[in-house]
């Protein structure tokens, strides 16, 4: 059996593994490292945890059972899942991390012995405060990460759910959660801890279900944030140096990656969860009258590009819709055997969670080093001779530079409109999920080629 | 006097979020997605809880209520490490710098 204090040591070595695991993510080439960093720590932290037990019996075969049968599962997973089903992957797996939470917390609250806090009906206070915030974060978590699943995967549909007094009802329920959490710990009763779990549930339903399919990505990392605190919350009460510190590096990470879909999407945090985005504006830009836009083919897209120096790609979550990816890096290959220089340009929110895009366009060979974010690859467009947005929409729409009354203003875009020309890829004159116009559309560099992205990139390699 | 060792673990805890304020600040932002799957991954290392409750039974009664749940949350954090982890590695796999000649 392993003292208090060695494995307390270990934990810590295992929280700092995990902090190098998240540091070799800085670059695409440490990043492999840094996941063997991160697999090290938590094979040292469940080691550590059987060798501080120190119950080998029965018990340790369950124990090992469960554990096989949830990683042969999670490696199934892991193995199967296409590429374009990562946001939905990760908000599973933000649910499992709730709900585990969840687990842990009630076995703490049944058996308070096996982890030194008290006696059933007597837990320490402190313990008992930490547990019911770890257990309620999680179980906010755990429902708001199901119903983030169902949006994603499109069994539940994507259009926001609001009804009226929503947000008085919400605000209703976190506090009756805090008077909750007062009562459990001034009576240690059961039943309210009970009651306390069934309305965290509840309201990590109610958080979610306002929020419209396309804000999808500041929800993803916003449960990633919560996960993480909820560990955290878990890991005071277990008195664990791993968890607290894991539960800290996740909570700060998810809300760094919140902040930067904000950013991208010009929104603040509150209006995001407020939610009801995407409902309200549509009705505006309906019955504008029909502009003329110049309708180009597959012949014409070629021959603009065989002339060009430069090209800039601009994929959106269109793109992989079509399964476009691997087409569109055929076409690169063409045009890079003709001398032309491409380079893909990534907006903060293309795609349906932080950097999609990127891993959509690593599994189809395109070198990282090819790929730009916004800021990096702004200027260059006045420079490039064709712009190629496949797939993409409000996101290059300069509305958002020009009209203070346009539901985007503010929001950086990408500055399509200044190269030579610009080749549009898309099903219809649709507006995109902001609901508005796309000037972009009616310019007179602007050709548009109407058909589905995968189509049209193919016939175009035909053509160069 | 003497200072409650929950204060060494709010310090801790505290200073894990600057760490983690900073660290991640310095990821790429290409690499966001794996690092929302690898930070699911770590954060399962709530399993040692899970781990201590599911052996917290005697011999007699490996199976009463609080180690059932520890059952149950083993499983589930297990998938989350083990798909966690691969998925990441399976995606950083695929990030490939430009080759030179072809």
């Amino acid at each position: 059996m392993l003292s208090a204090n060695l494995s307390a040591i270990f934990y810590l070595v295992s929280g700092i593994l995990f902090i190098l695991a998240l540091r070799g993510l800085s670059s695409p080439e440490t990043s492999r490292q840094g996941n063997f960093f991160g697999i090290l720590g938590m094979i040292i932290a469940i080691t550590v945890t059987f060798l501080s037990v120190g119950n080998f019996s029965t018990g340790f075969v369950v124990v090992l059972i469960f554990l096989l049968i949830g990683g042969l599962i999670g490696a199934f997973i892991a193995y199967k899942i296409p590429m374009t089903a990562m946001p939905e992957l990760v908000a599973g797996f933000h649910s499992l991390v709730g709900l585990a939470a969840v687990f842990v917390a009630i076995a703490a609250f049944l058996n308070p012995d096996a982890f030194n806090l008290g006696s059933p009906g007597n837990i320490r206070l402190g313990s008992l405060i930490e547990m019911s915030i770890g257990a309620a974060v999680g179980a906010i978590t755990f429902s708001g990460s199901i119903i983030a699943f169902l949006k994603l995967q499109g069994i539940m549909s994507g259009s926001p759910i609001t009804f009226k007094g929503q947000h008085p009802l919400n605000a209703l329920i976190l506090i009756s959660i805090i008077v909750l959490t007062y009562l459990l710990c001034s009576t240690q009763s059961s039943n309210l801890f009970w009651i306390l779990l069934a309305v965290s549930f509840l309201i990590g339903f109610l958080l979610i279900i306002p929020i419209g399919g396309a804000d999808m990505p500041v929800v993803i990392s916003m449960l990633n944030s919560y996960s993480g605190w909820a560990a955290a919350g878990i890991g005071f009460t277990l008195e664990n140096t791993a968890l607290i510190i894991t539960g800290a590096l996740v909570g700060s990470s998810g809300a760094i990656l919140s902040y930067i879909m904000c950013k991208g999407m010009n929104r603040s945090f509150f209006n995001v969860i407020l939610g009801g985005f995407g409902a309200t504006e549509q009705t505006s830009s309906q019955n504008k009258e029909q502009r003329p836009v110049k309708n180009g083919n597959a012949d014409d897209a070629a021959f603009l590009m065989k002339n060009a120096s430069s090209v800039i790609i601009v994929p959106g979550y269109g793109m992989a819709v079509a399964q476009a990816q691997h087409a569109l890096r055929e076409m690169v290959d063409t045009l890079k055997k003709n001398d032309i220089k491409v380079s893909y340009a990534i907006h903060p929110v293309a795609g349906r969670m932080p950097g999609h895009m990127n891993v959509l366009l690593a599994e189809a060979n395109v070198p990282y080093d090819e790929v730009f974010e916004l800021e990096e690859i702004n200027n260059d467009f006045a420079n490039a001779d064709v712009a190629f947005v496949i797939g993409a929409n409000d996101v290059t729409n300069p509305v958002a530079k020009t009209d203070p009354q346009s539901p985007i203003y503010g929001m950086p875009v990408l500055d399509v409109e200044k190269c030579k020309s610009v080749l549009f890829v898309k099903r219809s004159l649709s507006p995109g999920y902001a609901g508005i116009d796309n000037d972009l559309f009616y310019k007179e560099n602007t050709l548009m080629l109407f058909a589905d992205a995968k189509k049209m990139t193919e016939d175009i390699t035909k053509n160069l | 006097m003497e200072i409650d060792p929950f204060i060494f673990r709010l310090s801790i805890f505290v200073l894990s979020i600057f760490i983690g304020y900073y660290v991640v600040w310095s990821v790429t932002p290409s690499l966001h997605t794996p690092l929302m799957s690898v930070t699911n991954a770590i954060s399962s290392v709530i399993i040692v809880g899970a781990i201590i409750a599911g052996l917290a039974g005697n011999s007699d009664s490996i199976f009463n209520t609080s180690s059932i749940f520890g059952f149950l949350a083993i499983s589930l954090a297990a998938i989350n490490i083990f798909g966690g982890f691969l998925v990441t590695q399976r995606m950083l796999a695929m990030y490939k710098k430009k080759k030179k000649d072809k």
